[in-house]
């Protein structure tokens, strides 16, 4: 097999067989921290070659959860089970299976991006000559290869998640971890991360990730459990939980507002299925349609051709993390509910 | 679906999970590489080692030596001094080893270290290795401010090694010590205050600057079992000529029992670390 140079391939023996078994099982994993149920019964399975999006605010229990799933902390009731191997029993296995990438990136900042890739390359037992090569190649993947000789301390906050998704590939992990891999990121290197991650998960990568963002869970995750105060409150195919939530909202804003009763009669001929109906809001002239597909989009403007309704504006948004929560719970996020990424942001550079 | 069609990877399958010997010296190896490298891209890290050994010297000599042994012959304080200044110098290399570990442990890294298929006690023993390159630099300063200022060896290069040698080792045990305590305490400053509070009897307590003999009853037994004073008595007697079979297996002794408690409890104590 020729392969360019700088791509990520999968050591034979870690190749998952297609068809899929489950790579993460979880079952009634309790953590508590004196009165605080970090964990309180959580279930949960990540599919082989699959993207499971644990959603959920902060404080969730997400972060403990893959602390305990990469061997730093013990349930103190429950099992996991990661590639096979027991949390509780097999940890050294298991360790060799997995690749976290942390909220707060795990490299050293003293290093060189290319130290660091090679120190972490000869811990994974490569002869210094694979190191090297691995390392190189890893840059060159992820970017870094200009910036391979400076110490990873002056990196940017993009690129130093980059460097720390390369150094969590070295191993070629069955099995990765991201947690919260773009909180505190600006909007241009979250989707820079994103790219990076999507590239991963088309080579087959077995991912879990965490996340406050409803938008990164939708770009990257296949299947979605949500988590709130340590327990799974809902869990399902990406589909499946955004028709429950009522998916994005399709915003028509008619150039005469005298149309919007025109709008609302269109949509709803249109017969779109599993969404609630358009509404018209009159105070601001604009027509919100409840969508759960691209599909149901396109044909929704299609319409508006059809009848020949002239449009000013047209856009969709998705539901924040907090609708989605009161979509599912009828209560607002445990949390703060106005945790915006911006406040995050400030958080970690304060 | 059961987990277990999952192929992992041919080593785990093993029975035998041990990180065999080779490996586990590769990953020190890599690990202490690390630890030099931050070194390297932090010269500052490198003060304390490079200029206590240069004030301490100067300071006593200037001090206390002429009035220890009359104006202008600080050189006979230089050949009492200088040999209990390298018994002290690992103890304040080790010191350091405190603080460094604590805040190594507060960064990221450290988790990665830890979802990694490495022995635990390899990030130690690491911390160990670079130090005593650390330690290994001050001794050789040390010596060499001693040798500026008059600092005669009256036996042998033999018994000279002897005592560098003595000094690290028992250098190196004492490390153990600050990385449990660094491991234990909250904070880098928690562990600074501790070992001052240690380090100021243990120096002062002892025949490093002063022979005990003019110290109250008290003082010197204390001085009499404290093993830095050991060592310095030691060191002393090798570079001076003088009987050196008691206190060197004493300190060796010191050494041993030192590294034997606190190096398990250290990695055990990295290990539940959560």
């Amino acid at each position: 097999m020729s392969v360019a140079p700088g791509t990520l391939v999968r050591m034979k023996q870690n190749d998952i067989p297609d068809g899929g078994g489950t790579a993460v099982q979880v079952r009634g994993l309790v953590k508590h921290y004196g009165e605080t149920k970090a964990l309180d019964g959580v279930d949960l399975d990540v599919r082989e070659g699959t993207v499971l999006g644990v959603l959920g605010p902060n404080g969730a229990g997400k972060t403990t959860l893959v602390r305990i799933l990469s061997t730093l902390i013990r349930p103190d009731a429950g099992s996991a089970r990661v590639a096979g191997y027991d949390v509780l029993t097999q940890p050294r296995q298991l360790r060799r299976a997995i690749g976290l990438t942390g909220q707060y990136a795990s490299v050293d900042e003293k290093l060189s991006g290319f130290e660091n890739l090679y120190m972490i390359g000869r811990l994974l037992d490569l002869s210094r000559k694979d190191a090297r090569r691995r390392a190189d190649d890893l840059l060159e993947r992820f970017s870094l290869t200009e910036a391979a000789k400076r110490p990873a301390g002056q990196y940017s906050g993009g690129m130093r998640r980059r460097l720390d998704l390369a150094a969590s590939m070295i191993g070629h992990p069955a099995v990765l971890y991201l947690d919260e891999p773009t909180t505190g990121l600006d909007p241009r290197t979250r989707n820079e991360v994103w790219t990076e991650v999507q590239g991963m998960v088309r080579e087959g990568a077995t991912v879990l990730l965490t996340t406050q963002y409803m938008e990164e869970a939708e770009q990257l995750a296949d299947e979605l459990t949500v988590i709130d105060r340590g327990r799974v409150i809902a869990g399902g195919g990406i589909d499946e939980l955004k028709a429950k939530v009522g998916g994005r909202t399709l915003q028509i804003r008619p150039a005469d507002r005298s149309e919007l009763p025109r709008v609302v009669g269109a949509v709803a001929q249109a017969g779109l299925d599993g969404v609630a109906g358009a509404t018209a809001d009159e105070a601001e002239g604009v027509v919100n349609v409840p969508i759960v597909s691209d599909h149901q989009l396109t044909s929704v403007v299609g319409l508006m051709a059809e009848r020949g309704i002239a449009l000013a504006g047209i856009n969709t948004h998705l539901p924040s993390l907090d609708e989605v929560f009161l979509a599912i719970t009828g209560q607002k996020t445990s949390t703060a509910a106005e945790d915006t990424p911006a406040d995050t942001l400030q958080e970690i550079s304060a | 679906m059961s987990a277990a069609t999952i192929t992992a990877p041919a080593k785990a399958h093993s029975a035998d999970t041990r990180i065999p010997l080779r490996s586990h010296l590769r990953h020190i190896g890599a690990l202490a590489r690390r630890n030099l490298l931050a070194i390297k891209q932090d010269p500052e890290s490198m003060f304390d080692a490079v200029l206590m050994p240069i004030i301490f010297t100067l300071m006593f000599v200037y001090v206390f030596g002429g009035a220890m042994f009359g104006k202008g012959h600080q050189e006979q304080y230089v050949n009492y001094l200088v040999p209990g200044l390298l018994a002290m110098t690992g103890l304040n290399i080790a010191m350091a080893v405190g603080t460094g570990i604590n805040e190594d442990f507060r960064k990221g890294i450290m988790d990665r270290f830890r979802t990694m298929p490495i022995a635990r006690s390899s990030v130690l023993i690491a911390k160990i290795v670079s130090e005593l390159f650390r330690l290994m630099v001050a001794v050789a300063i040390q010596l060499g401010m001693g040798f500026a200022l008059g600092l005669e060896v009256k036996t042998s290069v033999l018994h000279l090694f002897a005592a560098i040698g003595l000094s690290i080792v028992f250098g190196a045990s004492l490390m153990w010590i600050f990385i449990l305590l660094g491991l234990t305490m909250k904070t880098a400053q928690a562990v600074q205050g501790v070992a001052m509070l240690v380090l100021m009897p243990l120096q002062f307590g002892s025949s490093i600057f002063a022979p005990t003999n003019s110290m109250p009853g008290w003082l010197k037994s204390f001085a009499d079992y404290n093993p830095l004073a050991n060592l310095a008595d030691a060191s002393r007697n090798l570079l001076q000529g003088g009987p050196v079979a008691h206190s060197v297996w004493l300190t060796l002794a010191w050494a041993v029992g030192i590294t034997v408690i606190t190096a398990p409890l250290a990695v055990a104590r990295f290990r539940n670390k959560t």
